[in-house]
């Protein structure tokens, strides 16, 4: 069966938007013609700087033809319904029609067969469609056709097109279509200096050997692993090692059809610099990749710079011209670090009063003012010591101010650190000027010095809460703040640390936080949920009770569930815990979800459970019968079988057993009790026959049933579980 | 080329470096304008690229534009930073369908030989706030340096490019440092000459840049300057106005002066920035001040001879 050839040869396209592109090219044209009928056994398309290539195989030589029936009206019916019909199907005269009998009377069908198309005349429809509506991030116009509102668009002037459609061993015909001031045909180019000369293809596998012959790599995957492989043997024949990068690999190889590696290298004295600032100054400006010494780990002063052309000299003028930039950039990293260096990180801070957090929420001082105090009331929670904690969350942020960070945003807080530490801060506090920041996404380590844990949760809960005052919630897929990232890094914290603390009173006094300094739409915020109040402290915490049935801690216990599910644990279950509502303390949720997640894997479990539900659907359906509860402690005195009083006792002794071992927060000792229940309940609904033709004693066991549902729920809502 | 005296050379001398740009430009039929004879921040504010990219007339013109940008001075310290520095521009409209290549043609003439060096085209969208602008293309790298801004201008002064003009921006001093292999600006050889006839660029600039780096970030009249922007955004907007050549706003006679004032307004702004009398919030509005200004210049001249079809 015939295959597809298609190249778009334009002007250089944006690194960055290549892969998408490629791939792009590939779903829509396979998708049309998927659509027309013509299923293809395989496609793969490819991109350069300069071009989108796509082969697809297999497509068949013609369309399907295309039968159609087509029920038409009643014989004998009106005039105008027979015309309508003839005219909707093409037919000349009724007589073309067949009649057919069904119950409802005899009808005209009209059998209607639309012959497929050539496979080349459909691709000559949709190809150029394709290239009009093709969803580059942004497009342009250009040359003498945008004179008109209705040009061509691309992502960068589009120059020619190789079209064909053919078997393999024949001559490939070329799909005809116009495109203003665009050719279409086999004709391409190879590299812009090595091979500039235009030259015909026929076929893919042609294509791709005159394109190599030509100096380009079509494939952006082999382009890649020539940058790779060539770079680690130039590192390694010196003894060193590369600094591997893969955001910046697909960079590179975005931007060179024909790779040539080679090494620079620059003055050691930059090497005062910390790695991490010579690393985002040598990436960010150059795209070079950097080198280091597998002894140390430290960098070296080498760099590898990937070219686009194998250069007459062998390479020397590149690396010369690269050295030089390199040297210009890193003697303004240099000078941008020493000079940070010369101020204290404390005397940037007035700075924070001009510069705006959020038009709601403030200035950035009043920022760090809220997270220094609330900062201070998680470090008796978590054992940081007061002192450190304070001095951390006031310097954490002072980096911002600096140059380095100015001009690489992405150093927050490592430079932060290397300050604190230059100006002799204690190890802890300069750690967290990096920590706080963390966790930053679900792959990110999580902070464990305590004096980090302080200032990260204070920085994340400030956080939370401000923008939950000003309605600024995540909806679907917008999260403009990262609150979603804020929730979950707070729990992270909580978990990996083994925190204990209490969700209610840290979001409460994050809020006073705000209010405390004034904030009035934080208090109007506030104010919307809560029940008046005298007091600040009152009006919150009122807020805060409106606020945990729907608001926040919804919010983060859904963050939870989130973060429990990706690691293997049952939702239904983190719901059956916080069903039992006052549940607060994150570590505890968690720790009662595992263990109630171990227990219904036992029999003991599974079986209670079952037991219990059985109750549950039981009381459920009387309860609504009656229209009443069955609280309140069975009469033992009503109780005629022995399976009730068995029952009633395995309750007595296990609800409190069970309850016990909950205050001591052991929860698999309370699944232990709890499984204690389980022989009682199974002999019981063995046995008793609940709804009893007595009313009294019909009562009696309802409310025993009732009492199997409390005692459960000293460790989970069971009716929850699915 | 190989006619040229040794000091006319294009890496010998910033001079000739020049000359050779604009024959080059010359001979692509290109009009070789002067400098425009106002302060303005990028040879784009030249109304022969910002007025004459707009309306469907063809255009094509090449010059170089000294460029002022207050908050680059270092005192003439910095080896690479200068308050006041030599752009060289390049428009041609319609873009033509070889304008990358006449590019790579260029650096030719001044020296950078592609089979030696590595040349590349790295996506950079170019934007103008202030004058309502912008468009797609490239910073052009020769062996990992920026050297020119390469744009296809679609949307100027507010106005859609129809047809699309291309702009090409050569940062002069930079290229010729290269070209030159000197790594201070203040050591390029200016006039191509050696021993005591030889005039550096130091010689030429370097007290300029001290004493204009004084006066951009310690003396500048920022009373004056508040003043003269308000006075130049008056002028534009009364000059706009009175050059309607009847209510039905069909012809405008006086888009240029106008624009002048907008220039003028711009680059005030870009001092008064410099002197940090500027608030972060009060800088939005007052960009957004210029584009208004460049915004309704753009809409007087397609109103003229030279920016409509007629």
């Amino acid at each position: 069966m015939p295959d597809l050839l298609l190249e778009l040869f334009s002007e250089e396209i944006p690194a960055r938007m290549q892969a998408k592109a490629a791939e792009d090219l590939r779903r829509m044209v396979t998708d049309k013609l998927v659509d027309a009928g013509l299923v293809y056994e395989g496609a793969k398309a490819f991109a350069t700087p300069r071009r989108l290539a796509l082969t697809v195989h297999g497509i068949p030589a013609r369309q399907p033809d295309l039968k159609q029936e087509r029920k038409g009206p009643r014989v004998g019916g009106a005039e105008a319904a027979i015309a309508g019909f003839l005219k909707a199907t093409g037919l000349n005269s009724l007589d073309e029609a067949k009649i057919q009998r069904d119950p409802k009377g005899d009808f005209y069908i009209a059998l209607t067969e639309k012959p497929g198309k050539p496979a080349v005349d459909v691709l000559a429809e949709i190809l150029p469609m394709i290239i009009r509506t093709f969803p580059w991030p942004k497009q342009m116009r250009w040359g003498e056709a945008s004179i008109k509102s209705s040009a061509l668009t691309w992502v960068r002037p589009l120059h020619s097109i190789v079209a064909t459609f053919g078997i393999e061993t024949e001559e490939p015909e070329v799909i005809q279509f116009d495109l203003p001031g665009v050719s279409v045909g086999q004709t391409t180019r190879g590299h812009r200096f090595l091979a500039p000369d235009a030259f015909e293809v026929r076929r893919f596998d042609d294509y791709v050997a005159k394109l190599q012959h030509a100096k380009v790599v079509l494939d952006p995957e082999r382009r890649k692993e020539i940058i790779l492989a060539d770079a680690r043997t130039l590192v390694q024949a010196q003894n060193f090692e590369l600094v591997e990068d893969p955001a910046l690999l697909d960079e590179v190889a975005g931007l060179v059809e024909w790779p040539v590696v080679l090494l620079g290298s620059f003055d050691a004295e930059f090497l005062s610099i910390p790695d991490e600032v010579i690393r985002a100054t040598i990436r960010a400006n150059q795209k070079c990749f950097v080198v280091r010494d597998p002894a140390t780990g430290k960098l070296t002063n080498k760099f590898v710079i990937t070219a686009n052309i194998e250069a007459s000299d062998g390479g020397t003028a590149i690396i010369v011209g690269n050295e030089r930039v390199i040297r210009a950039r890193l003697s303004d990293a240099k000078f941008f670090y020493e000079t940070d260096l010369k101020t204290k990180l404390e005397d940037r801070l007035p700075k924070f009063e001009n510069i705006v957090f959020h038009e709601k929420l403030g200035t950035q001082a009043e920022r760090i003012a809220r997270i220094e105090s609330l900062a201070a009331v998680i470090a008796t929670s978590v054992g940081a010591d007061p002192a450190k904690t304070a001095r951390a969350a006031k310097l954490a942020k002072a980096d911002l101010l600096t140059e380095v960070v100015g001009e690489f945003p992405e150093l927050q807080g490592l430079m932060g650190k290397y300050y604190a530490l230059a100006q002799g801060e204690d190890a802890s506090v300069a750690e967290a000027s990096e920590d706080h920041w963390k966790p930053q996404g679900p792959g990110d380590v999580v902070p464990r010095d305590p004096v980090s844990i302080a200032v990260a949760l204070a920085d994340k809960l400030d956080t939370l809460v401000g923008f939950w005052a000003i309605d600024e919630k995540p909806t679907g897929s917008k999260d403009p703040f990262a609150l979603r990232r804020a929730a979950l890094g707070v729990i992270r914290m909580i978990v990996a640390n083994s925190i204990r603390i209490k969700l209610a009173n840290v979001l409460g006094d994050g809020l006073t936080g705000y209010t405390s300094q004034g904030n009035e739409i934080v208090r109007k915020g506030i104010e919307s949920w809560a029940k008046p109040s005298t007091t600040v402290r009152g009006a919150v915490e009122s807020a805060y009770d409106a606020w945990t049935a729907g608001g926040v801690r919804n919010f983060i216990s859904d963050r939870l569930k989130v973060q429990l599910r990706d690691q293997g644990a049952r939702h239904d279950l983190v719901d059956a815990v916080f069903a039992l509502g006052g549940q607060d303390d994150l570590l505890m949720v968690v720790r009662r979800v595992e263990a109630l997640g171990k227990f219904l894997d036992s029999d003991d479990g599974k079986n209670l459970l079952a037991g219990t539900k059985r109750a549950s659907n039981i009381l459920a359906i009387e309860e609504k019968k009656d229209k009443r509860t069955f609280d309140g402690a069975p009469d033992a005195s009503l109780f005629a079988l022995d399976e009730e009083k068995a029952l009633a006792q395995s309750i007595a002794s296990v609800g409190p057993e069970a309850s016990a071992a909950v205050a001591k927060e052991d929860f698999a000792g309370a699944m232990a009790a709890m499984a204690k229940l389980r022989p009682a309940v199974d002999a019981f609904f063995d046995k008793v026959k609940v709804n009893d033709d007595d009313a009294a004693v019909r009562e009696n066991r309802l409310k025993l049933l009732n009492e199997i549902r409390a005692a459960t729920r000293a460790v989970a809502d069971f009716s929850k579980i699915q | 080329m190989d006619s040229l005296p040794p000091h006319m050379r294009p890496e010998r001398s910033f001079q000739g470096f020049i000359l050779a740009l604009q024959r080059f430009w010359a001979e692509q039929g290109c009009v070789i304008l002067q400098p425009y004879d106002m302060e303005m921040g990028a040879g784009t504010f030249h109304p022969a690229t910002t007025l004459r990219a707009l309306g469907p007339k063809p255009w094509k013109a090449a010059y170089v534009q000294p460029s002022r940008r207050p908050k680059d001075g270092r005192y003439g310290e910095n080896p690479n930073r200068l308050q006041h520095y030599y752009q060289f521009q390049v428009i041609m409209k319609p873009s033509p369908a070889n304008l990358q290549d006449l590019y790579l043609q260029s650096l030719k003439a001044i020296g950078i030989d592609t089979a030696l060096h590595d040349v590349r085209f790295v996506e950079d969208d170019w934007e103008s706030p202030t004058l309502g602008a912008w468009g797609l293309g490239w910073e052009c790298w020769c062996d990992g340096m920026e050297v020119s801004q390469f744009t296809y201008f679609q949307q100027v002064a507010g106005v859609e490019c129809a047809p699309v003009a291309g702009e090409l921006t050569y940062g002069l001093e930079r290229l010729a440092m290269y070209v030159q292999g000197v790594d201070n600006v203040y050591d390029l050889n200016f006039n191509g000459r050696d021993g005591a006839d030889k005039v550096t660029y130091g010689d030429v600039f370097k007290q300029a840049e001290q004493e204009y780096s004084r006066h951009n970030f310690e003396h500048a009249d920022t009373a004056m300057l508040f003043d003269q922007f308000r006075m130049a955004e008056g002028a534009c907007k009364s000059y706009l106005a009175a050059g309607w050549s009847s209510d039905k706003r069909d012809k405008h006679l006086m888009a240029l002066p106008a624009y002048d004032q907008c220039i003028k307004a711009s680059h005030v702004f870009n001092l008064l920035d410099a002197r940090g009398v500027i608030s972060v919030t009060e800088r939005q509005s007052y960009i957004m001040r210029v584009r208004d200004l460049a915004k309704a210049c753009g809409e007087a001249w397609m109103r003229t001879e030279a920016g409509s079809a007629a």
